[in-house]
């Protein structure tokens, strides 16, 4: 018990490097964006607790960029290249993900099933 | 003596009285004289004193008027006797003697109450009236003449004696509808209080007035108004202690009859015990369905077979340990595995099904049958082609159709007890004469109603004895339990105190509802 107590506290992200392809005038990162505080919470279906405000990853491009890198579709996105991501509108978060003249991007995500499969494996 | 006679006359009939009182009232000046040698007493009394008053500036009116008065007081105060003394006396005399079995010498004792309260209540009422007309009979030569002032106190002494004797009869004359076990602690307190009350005022007025013979006759008629003015206020006060203060309601008790678990909820107010306990017996007549006996027999065979089938045998040679066997059969018989919850959940629901069929059966075969009667119209009455029947032949006419069906549907939920044939044709001559659709004929018969429905030698509960660990005067308090029994059954009454509810107030403006799409936007990256 004291274990699966302390696995809460510890979270288990993961760090993914996305490298832009360029798409004509555009660079694109290959996903979909979902959530913000200024959205509705309760109609997110990748989140475990329904008051999370944050941004979470709805779709991949298959081939693109960020499946590459490892993005998983439900990924919550905690960080965008230090910035934070927990406490922003969708518009921000959009635009922190599509800066022009940032050709990388490092993101700090957490999974769900991670956290669930770490604390499984704790118990047993 | 008097009191012999007062004997006599409450001994004729209760109800007599206020029949003699309503009379007294409607005809006011138009009295006829009654045979009864009292009331002759009473009326000649009233002739006596008309012979002409010291104080006659009023003239003939006034004269006649306070004789129609004199006779309605003669002959009413006989009525005032009941007042709320009838149901307290009751009880003084069931408290002196509590378990009295004999009807006889309870009815003896009952009227023995009734005589004492009617002769509180004549002393009462004829008091006024004696204070006024006791110095014109012993020292009318010394008074000083009193003029208006006098005949005005006179009218209203009538009036509010008058006001007084509408007030208590419209209060307190009515037929006790139940038989409690102790007095009522108010009215008895009332009561003394009257009785001290009316003394004193006696007392005063023999001491300073009848010995001195006080010669200012104003201030006498005073004394008398300030008494009728002081009976008045008693009056409200018994108005508010015995009706207005339990009308709010500050407690809600459960009610539970104990072989079937049916309850219900009451509001009440501040009550004792007793009175509490016949406000439930009251409602329970008519919200709780009828008692059926024969609905309980399937769980008393189960429970019959719970402990059957175990036997002990002591093994360990002799020494007979009861408590230990009867656990160790409490303990076998939780570990058997018997199938008698499958038993149950079959047999009910094989019991539902076979109501059910039966109930279509019957509601088709009633529709049918109320469709063979047309009612004839006023005007069809006279050129009828066939024999024109009155309800109760119509209804003996179509009852043959559905008696078997309805006597095997009766029979199915156990109720064939409570519906006789003749009941049966009686309800339904009603329901036809009063236009009413086989749904409503039905309504009887397809849910059990409350006891009043039935007849009286079905009730299984006449009797009841009010089982209290208080004492069942003393007033209604958050978690007091009584238990109502009769023979058969009993009903446990569970008292709970209404929540004191605290209200605050929250001000909306209305032009502050505003509200926002939320969205829930998805952009490619």
């Amino acid at each position: 018990p004291l274990i699966t107590i302390l696995s809460c506290f510890i979270s288990f992200q993961q760090r993914i490097e996305i490298h832009k392809l360029r798409q004509g005038d555009n660079l694109i990162l290959g996903f979909s964006i979902g959530g913000g505080i200024d959205q509705d919470p309760t109609q997110n279906p990748f989140s475990e607790d329904k008051t999370d405000k944050g941004i979470y990853v709805t779709r991949v491009t298959e081939g693109g960029p960020a499946e590459v890198a490892g993005l998983q579709i439900g990924d919550k996105i905690m960080q965008v290249n230090g910035w934070d991501m927990t406490m922003v509108t969708h518009d921000q978060a959009r635009k922190r993900l599509t800066k022009r003249n940032e050709e990388v991007v490092r993101l700090l995500v957490t999974r769900q099933s991670l956290q669930k499969a770490v604390q499984q494996s704790m118990m047993s | 003596m008097s009191a012999a006679m007062d004997t006599e006359s409450t001994y004729s009939g209760y109800s007599h009285y206020s029949g003699h009182s309503k009379k007294a009232h409607r005809q006011g000046r138009d009295r006829h004289k009654s045979p009864r040698s009292k009331d002759g007493s009473r009326s000649e009394k009233s002739v006596t004193i008309q012979t002409p008053p010291a104080e006659p500036l009023l003239g003939n009116d006034a004269s006649r008027a306070e004789e129609g008065q004199d006779d309605n007081w003669g002959e009413t105060t006989t009525a005032i006797t009941g007042t709320s003394e009838h149901s307290i006396s009751q009880e003084d005399i069931a408290r002196i003697s509590k378990d009295l079995e004999d009807s006889v010498g309870l009815d003896c004792k009952r009227y023995l109450g009734l005589t004492v309260a009617a002769v509180l209540g004549l002393l009462v009422f004829l008091t006024p009236i004696a204070f006024i007309l006791l110095p014109q009979i012993l020292w009318r030569d010394d008074l000083e003449p009193c003029g208006t002032v006098c005949e005005g106190l006179f009218i209203s002494v009538a009036f509010k004696l008058l006001i007084l004797l509408t007030g208590t009869w419209a209060l307190f004359f009515r037929q006790p509808k139940a038989d409690l076990p102790r007095v009522f602690v108010f009215r008895a307190l009332l009561l003394v209080l009257i009785f001290l009350f009316v003394f004193s005022y006696w007392l005063f007025y023999g001491v300073r007035i009848l010995d001195l013979k006080d010669t200012n006759y104003q201030g006498i008629v005073q004394y008398a108004v300030s008494l009728v003015d002081a009976l008045l206020f008693i009056h409200y006060l018994a108005i508010v202690l015995l009706e207005l203060r339990q009308l709010q309601p500050m407690f809600t008790i459960k009610v539970v009859r104990s072989t079937d678990g049916e309850s219900r909820y009451y509001s009440l107010g501040h009550l004792s015990i007793q009175r509490a306990a016949l406000v439930v017996l009251e409602n329970y007549y008519r919200d709780f369905t009828v008692y059926n006996p024969a609905l309980l027999t399937a769980s008393k065979s189960r429970a019959a077979k719970h402990m059957a089938g175990l036997k002990v045998y002591n093994v360990d040679g002799p020494g007979n340990n009861a408590s230990g066997q009867s656990r160790a059969m409490i303990a076998a018989a939780a570990r058997r595995r018997d199938s008698s919850h499958n038993e149950l959940y079959y047999e009910e629901a094989d019991h539902e099904r076979r109501v059910k069929k039966r109930r279509a059966r019957l509601v088709v075969a009633v529709e049918e049958a109320f469709t063979h009667i047309k009612r004839l119209q006023a005007e069809e009455q006279q050129k009828a082609p066939g024999e024109m029947m009155d309800p109760r032949e119509a209804a003996q006419a179509i009852f043959p159709s559905m008696a078997r069906v309805l006597q095997k549907y009766l029979r199915t939920t156990r109720q064939q007890q409570y519906h006789s044939m003749e009941s049966i044709l009686q309800h339904l001559s009603f329901c036809i004469t009063n236009n009413m659709t086989p749904k409503a004929f039905l309504e009887r018969y397809l849910n059990p109603g409350p006891t009043l429905q039935y007849d009286r030698d079905r009730w299984f509960s006449k009797q009841w004895t009010l089982v209290s660990e208080e004492a069942v005067t003393s007033g209604l308090q958050d978690g007091v339990v009584f238990v109502l029994k009769c023979l058969d059954f009993s009903l446990v009454v569970n008292v709970k105190k209404v929540p004191f509810i605290k209200l605050s107030e929250e001000f909306i403006d209305p032009k502050s509802h505003k509200f926002v799409l939320r969205l829930q936007s998805e952009t490619s990256v």
